[in-house]
This record gives C-alpha cells, sequence and structure tokens, in this order.
C-alpha cells in the first residue's frame, strides 16, 4: 500500500536571530498509511506541534522531504491539492470558526475551492450529519457549548472531503463531555475508512488509536501499537508522559491479585477484566 | 474567614443592544482565606465573567462583590491595590506574555511594583522555580520559541512574581504534558497550602479538580447551581447527569462497576482509593449482578 503522507529525513528549526537557531525536528522519517488512526504524543516541547504542522504543508522541512499523496509539500504549485486532501483541526475552535451562521462556517471552505452550489449542499448536509450537528445548522457558532463548536469546526474540515485530517490537541479545551463527543467523531469517521491524526496529551485519548508515535527532543523515540507503547511505563515516564489512568489501576490490582491481567488501556476492558475475575472466584 | 464574598451578581454584556446577553443572573459565592476552589461548569455558564471580578476587570451590574474587604459596587476604589492582591492567570498563556525574554517577562511585573532590583531578581528567581523552570538556563530564552506548556508557565511565574494573596487560574493545565502537569498541581497545592495563598481555579479537567479543590462550585446559566467538597460532588448521581457534570476516569469506571451490582464506593477517586475499591470487591468475592 502507498504511503498517504511520507516523512524522510525532515529536520526543521526555528531561526531566533541572525546567529542562532533552534533545532526543533532531527532527521524524522516514517509513513502514514490509509485508513490508519495514529496519535502522536511527546512532552510540552518535544516538537510534536512543529512535526504536526508538517503534515499538510503549513511548514516545510529544513532539510528532508514531506510527500502527500506523492506530492511534495515544497512544490507551491501542488498546495491547494495537498491541503484539499490533508485538512487540520486545531486547539482553540473559535480560532478556525469565521461564520455567523453554523452552516455559512462549514461552506466556507467550500466557497473558496469553488464547489458548485448544489454540491455545496450535499457536502454540508452530509458533513454535519457526521458530526451529529445537522439541527444546529442555522444557529450561531458563538452560543454553542466547546464540543459542539469543535464539531462544527470538524464539519467544516469534513466538508472538503480530505482523505485525512490531523487533530492537534483539539480536544484539550473541551470538558469530559465535548471530549467524548470529539473522540466519538474522530472514531466514526475513521470507520468510514478516513486516515485520523491526533496529538494529544490525554493517555485514555492515545489510547484509542491503532498507532502511537512518540515524540522527544524532535525524534521519534517510540512508535507501536498502544498495548506495546503502554508496556513501558518507566520510560513514558522518563519522557514526561504517562499510562492511561485504567492502565495504573490494572497494574495495581494485579500486584494484589495476579490473575488479574495488567496490560489493560480501556475503560471497557477494566470492567470486562473484574467481572471475569469475580466469576472465577466466587 | 471569608475573603471573597459574592452575593447576587448580576452582569450583562452590551446592555441595551440587540446583542445584550446575560451573563452572569444574580450568583453568590464565599471563598474563605487559605481555601481552593473549583469553578466547574459547560462554556457559557458564566465562569470567565465571574472571574473577572475578582481583580475588578468586571465591576459588578447589581449585587455584591467583596473581594478581601474591598467592595466592587462602591464608585471609587483603589484598584491598582486589588490587582495587587489578586493574580489572575488568563486561559491563553500568549496573551500575557509581551518580553522578548523569559526573565524580563516575568521581571515585568514586580518592576512595575518598584521593587529593588535585588528583589526583583529574587522574585523572578522563586517564581521560576515554583513552576519548575530553570533560572540559569531559561531566564535569557526567547519567549517566543517556548511551546505552549512552557509559556503557560512563564505566565504564571509573572503573576507569582507579584505575590499575590489570592491567585486566580483559568484552566491552569490545559495543554500541558502529563508531567508537566502533576508538577503544576503539586505547585500550585503547596502554594496553597504551606503558603496560606487563597486558590480560585477555573477547569473542565475532573483529575485536578478532585486532587486539587478543597470545594466545588458548580455553575449554570449564569449562577451558581451545587457547591461541595468533590466527595459531594462526585457521589452526587442526580445532579452530575443533571448537570452533565463529567467525573474523574476512576470514577467513570467505578459507576459503571457499581450499576453491574457491584459494591464500591464512588468518592474513590484517586487513582490508588479507586483501586483499593475494586480490589476489595474481588477479595470478597462479591459477583455484581452477572456472578
Amino acid at each position: 500500500m502507498k504511503p498517504i503522507i511520507a516523512l524522510e529525513n525532515v529536520s526543521f528549526s526555528y531561526k531566533i536571530n541572525e546567529n542562532n537557531s533552534v533545532s526543533v525536528l532531527k532527521d524524522i522519517s516514517f509513513s502514514i498509511f490509509p485508513g490508519e488512526y495514529v496519535a502522536i504524543i511527546g512532552h510540552n516541547g518535544s516538537g510534536k506541534s512543529t512535526l504536526s504542522k508538517h503534515l499538510n504543508g503549513l511548514l516545510t522541512p529544513g532539510s528532508g522531504d514531506v510527500w502527500v499523496h506523492g506530492y511534495n509539500t515544497k512544490d507551491d504549485s501542488k498546495k491547494l491539492d495537498i491541503r484539499r486532501g490533508v485538512g487540520m483541526v486545531f486547539q482553540h475552535p473559535d480560532n478556525q470558526i469565521v461564520a455567523t451562521i453554523v452552516e455559512e462556517d462549514v461552506a466556507f471552505g467550500l466557497e473558496n475551492i469553488g464547489v458548485p452550489r448544489a454540491e455545496m449542499k450535499q457536502r454540508i448536509d452530509e458533513a454535519l450529519e457526521v458530526v451529529k450537528m445537522s439541527e444546529f445548522r442555522k444557529r450561531p457558532p458563538h452560543h454553542l457549548s466547546g464540543g459542539q463548536k469543535q464539531r462544527v469546526a470538524i464539519a467544516g474540515v469534513l466538508a472538503m472531503r480530505p482523505d485525512c485530517i490531523v487533530f492537534d490537541e483539539s480536544t484539550s479545551m473541551l470538558d469530559t463531555f465535548g471530549r467524548n463527543e470529539v473522540l466519538q467523531v474522530m472514531r466514526q469517521m475513521n470507520e468510514m475508512g478516513m486516515t485520523i491524526i491526533t496529538v494529544t496529551h490525554r493517555m485514555s485519548e492515545a489510547a484509542e488509536a491503532d498507532r502511537i508515535i512518540v515524540v522527544e527532543d524532535g525524534k521519534i523515540v517510540m512508535d507501536g501499537n498502544p498495548r506495546e507503547i503502554f508496556k513501558h511505563k518507566e520510560m513514558l515516564m522518563q519522557l514526561q508522559l504517562d499510562i492511561p489512568a485504567v492502565s495504573q489501576m490494572a497494574e495495581m490490582v494485579h500486584n494484589k491479585i495476579p490473575t488479574f491481567s495488567k496490560e489493560l488501556i480501556h475503560e471497557d476492558e477494566l470492567i470486562n477484566e473484574v467481572n471475569r475475575v469475580s466469576k472465577a472466584r466466587s | 474567614m471569608p475573603i471573597i464574598e459574592i452575593e447576587n451578581l448580576s452582569h450583562t454584556y452590551m446592555k441595551g443592544t440587540p446583542m445584550e446577553h446575560k451573563a452572569l443572573k444574580g450568583t453568590s459565592m464565599v471563598v474563605n482565606e487559605g481555601e481552593c476552589i473549583a469553578i466547574i461548569g459547560h462554556t457559557g455558564s458564566g465562569k470567565s465573567t465571574l472571574i473577572q471580578h475578582f481583580n475588578g476587570l468586571i465591576r459588578p451590574d447589581s449585587g455584591k462583590a467583596i473581594i478581601d474587604g474591598v467592595d466592587l459596587s462602591k464608585k471609587r476604589i483603589d484598584i491598582k491595590a486589588l490587582r495587587r492582591k489578586v493574580g489572575l492567570v488568563f486561559q491563553n498563556p500568549e496573551d500575557q506574555i509581551f518580553e522578548k525574554l523569559i526573565g524580563d517577562d516575568i521581571a515585568y511585573g514586580p518592576f512595575k511594583l518598584g521593587l529593588p532590583l535585588k528583589e526583583v531578581r529574587e522574585r523572578v528567581k522563586w517564581a521560576m522555580d515554583m513552576v519548575g523552570l530553570d533560572f540559569e538556563e531559561m531566564k535569557d530564552r526567547q519567549t517566543f520559541a517556548l511551546s505552549g506548556g512552557q509559556k503557560r508557565k512563564v505566565a504564571l511565574a509573572g503573576i507569582l512574581a507579584l505575590k499575590p494573596k489570592i491567585l486566580v487560574l483559568d484552566e491552569p493545565t490545559a495543554g500541558l504534558d502529563p508531567r508537566s502537569r502533576n508538577e503544576l498541581l503539586d505547585k500550585i497545592k503547596s502554594l496553597n497550602k504551606l503558603e496560606n495563598l487563597t486558590v480560585i481555579f477555573v477547569s473542565h479537567n475532573m483529575e485536578e479538580v478532585a486532587y486539587l479543590a478543597d470545594r466545588i462550585y458548580v455553575m449554570a446559566n449564569g449562577t451558581d447551581v451545587l457547591t461541595g467538597t468533590p466527595e459531594d460532588i462526585f457521589t452526587d448521581k442526580e445532579n452530575l447527569q443533571r448537570y452533565e457534570i463529567g467525573t474523574p476516569e476512576t470514577v467513570q469506571a467505578l459507576y459503571r462497576l457499581k450499576d453491574l451490582g457491584y459494591h464500591v464506593n464512588t468518592s474513590a477517586f484517586t487513582i490508588s482509593e479507586a483501586t483499593g475499591e475494586i480490589i476489595k470487591v474481588l477479595a470478597n468475592g462479591e459477583g455484581g449482578n452477572r456472578g
């Protein structure tokens, strides 16, 4: 299978003055394949946000190459194709919402690329349906809750029909309900075949992905499925990260009751394991 | 002793225009000196409008707001003295940072207070230590090249360097990695417990609410609807549902076990307490409904 995004020896530094620069990404290579659900984690300042901005050409590498659908992100003539292929949802929905009515906001990107009127309506309907915001289409976005606003922002990206969406800490400003709403939409879109890349600080959220990439000091230090990654508690702690609350609980129960599995990463697994062990013991 | 008394406070934005919006509708709150208070509630419930009253950024439309003896409904108050007592850290740290170098940014406030250079330096060092930024290593770094989490720390240090009596934080850990989050929470806790700093914070992160707060105020529709200890609030299932209040991940799992018929105590919200509850039911050979 051909990758949807491929990074080849990507390095990037920010220039802080004429003589000095800070090196943020250091020779990074990896590929994202169609239909994957990937979480990128790393502590503040590890380079993960800079990395995520390379995935649709918002930033281009100082050296090395990023290929999106086979187009080099340095090729300005392909910029529109690249941005259309890989959408991005940011941390603050307010920064991404531009119109005064929900459906107009979703329409904004479509107008920019000249989608015909009839098709536009269809795309808006579909996008609002996926994020379950159809009934709010005539409302002004600023009266919506954080989770609802973020879902409108996602609909705006979705209407552009990208193959991949990058979520850059898109749940960090949301409460439990808003977060669950957005996570549900992400999962649903992935099941529909969309490639999902999420940058997050919440380990339980990273556990939802099929693959976790751990960034440290501008390099990739771990890359694997969540169950594999979260086995390395010591290393994650050293990287200023953590394991999900569920995994911590499972480990502590396991230490008292050895038949209780310690390798759990989802809440459902914890509940099932309590049921299983409790049945076996009674 | 109450250090903040809010009584029947209302605030309307854009009054008398078609855009008129009632953000606070008669809310009340009492904060005692040295307490750590969490304010939770949905977007638009009035949390941000309320906390902007604490240092006089917004003055009461109607109702009372007395902050450390200063009655904000009076026409003439010493706003400078009030701002010295109450440090407010906003949600977006980049809004609060304007100097080129980290050390200069944190020193800005103390300089404005007219403190001598030596004391400014000491305060900057203390404040940076408090938020976990190494003074020697970081003071001459450029602020613009910082990550979001580091900016948050710099903004907080800038406020702490003013040595306020009351610290008000809007979503203090949003965007921080797990270790920075835990470190910052520990620092806030020790400032609160050891230095008797009164802390009021707005948060949607129920783990940190459970960890830090002595008491929680729940806001909905511009007014306070519920107050109590984290234990009171997180065990009140009816109100959790009514006001759509989330719970820590630990409590969420315990509620699911309880629904299955296990006898677990849902007020166990730290990871080790929650684990203790699971071990207890397994050790008792309890079967739940499915057993």
